[in-house]
């Protein structure tokens, strides 16, 4: 498995609004609302930190998911945002946000 | 010779000037309830001219700044405004208001945004000394529940709702904005207890909004223009704030005067 890595995007707004995660895109003014799930995930796009090992940390630990299946709803979870904008996805770690 | 008059809307005076009698007596009967001999800071000054062509090919408003220097499009007017020196101007064709009122409602928002207020396309009123806001899309109903006020309720506007953060919560005031009713809203504030996003439906009921899909709902209706991603911030900011202190409900109602017993 090819790991990647996931920055957010510096064209966005984002929120938290109780376990919640409100994010829109300054280009278009797209709205996302992230779940507690989600949410994690965002915090946790640095650019540096490899998602299998913010899966591992964040959502197994947290939401007693098994590795594998959490791991591929993270990344179709990612690749969907990355697709919209507000997201940064590479193979290597990213210096900053775009 | 130029003449004027002062339109005072939440808490900014707008002075505009021109020396069309018969434009200025339109605005007069527009704003009549928000013209003030005494406005509560110095107002910002947009002298208006009126052209006889199309200022260009565009129906759709645009909205940019560059340079400090706003400006406001559309086919049938131009306006420009520098926040520095509070001046502007309006140059449009035809003497009607019409284009005037547009004007205002971008400077408004624009006034606003950095302080976490806003413009929300909604219907609102105070009653026993509290205002409240009645939110959607054209055709949704803000027209019909102003109409079906009872007597003791006082109506800020049926279309264009003006709210401010102040103090620990915010304030709803009246606007000149009218929608289908076709009159002004009362020139009064009073503190916001709550918005309502409407449905109609077969019953009357409430149901309260989660943080995330009130700010998300309140963004679909906030009135704004500008582009510019400093802007665009600050009012994803104030609908998130506003979400967050201000109960936000999705109200479905029969277009009848009993919805009124839900409100009070």
């Amino acid at each position: 498995m090819n790991d990647i890595y996931i920055a957010r995007s510096s064209a966005v707004a984002a929120r938290a609004l109780e376990e919640e995660m409100v994010v829109m895109s300054m280009r278009d003014s797209t709205l996302f609302t992230l779940n507690e799930a989600g949410a994690e995930i965002w915090r946790a796009a640095d650019g540096r930190t490899p998602l299998s090992k913010i899966v591992r940390e964040r959502i197994c630990a947290k939401f007693e998911t098994e590795p594998d299946a959490a791991y591929a709803d993270a990344e179709t979870f990612c690749r969907q945002l990355t697709e919209c904008g507000v997201l940064l996805l590479s193979e290597q770690p990213i210096e900053s946000g775009g | 010779m130029m003449s004027d008059l002062v339109v005072e809307i939440g808490d900014y005076p707008v002075r505009l000037s021109a020396d069309d009698p018969g434009l200025l007596e339109r605005l007069r009967a527009r704003y009549a309830e928000f013209i003030t001999d005494t406005p509560s800071a110095a107002p910002f000054h947009f002298p208006i001219q009126v052209v006889p062509h199309r200022m260009s090919g565009t129906e759709a408003v645009r909205v940019t700044c560059s340079d400090g220097r706003w400006q406001f499009e559309r086919d049938m007017f131009h306006a420009e405004w520098f926040p520095k020196s509070g001046r502007g101007s309006i140059r449009q064709v035809g003497d009607y208001p019409n284009s005037i009122d547009t004007a205002l409602r971008i400077l408004h928002t624009l006034l606003l945004a950095p302080r976490g207020g806003f413009l929300l396309h909604a219907s609102s009123a105070v009653r026993n000394g509290s205002a409240f806001v009645f939110s959607g899309v054209s055709g949704v109903g803000k027209t019909t529940i102003s109409r079906l006020a009872p007597p003791d309720v006082t109506l800020l506007t049926d279309e264009m709702s003006y709210i401010l953060p102040r103090g620990n919560g915010y304030q709803a005031f009246g606007t000149p904005f009218a929608g289908d009713l076709g009159r002004s809203g009362a020139n009064v504030s009073a503190p916001l207890k709550e918005i309502n996003m409407l449905a109609q439906g077969s019953t009357n009921k409430r149901e309260l909004l989660s943080t995330s899909k009130a700010a998300a709902a309140l963004l679909r209706n906030i009135l704004f223009f500008a582009e510019e991603p400093e802007y665009v911030r600050l009012v994803f900011e104030a609908a998130c704030r506003a979400a967050s202190s201000i109960p936000v409900y999705r109200l479905t109602f029969v277009p009848t005067a009993e919805v009124w017993e839900m409100i009070s």
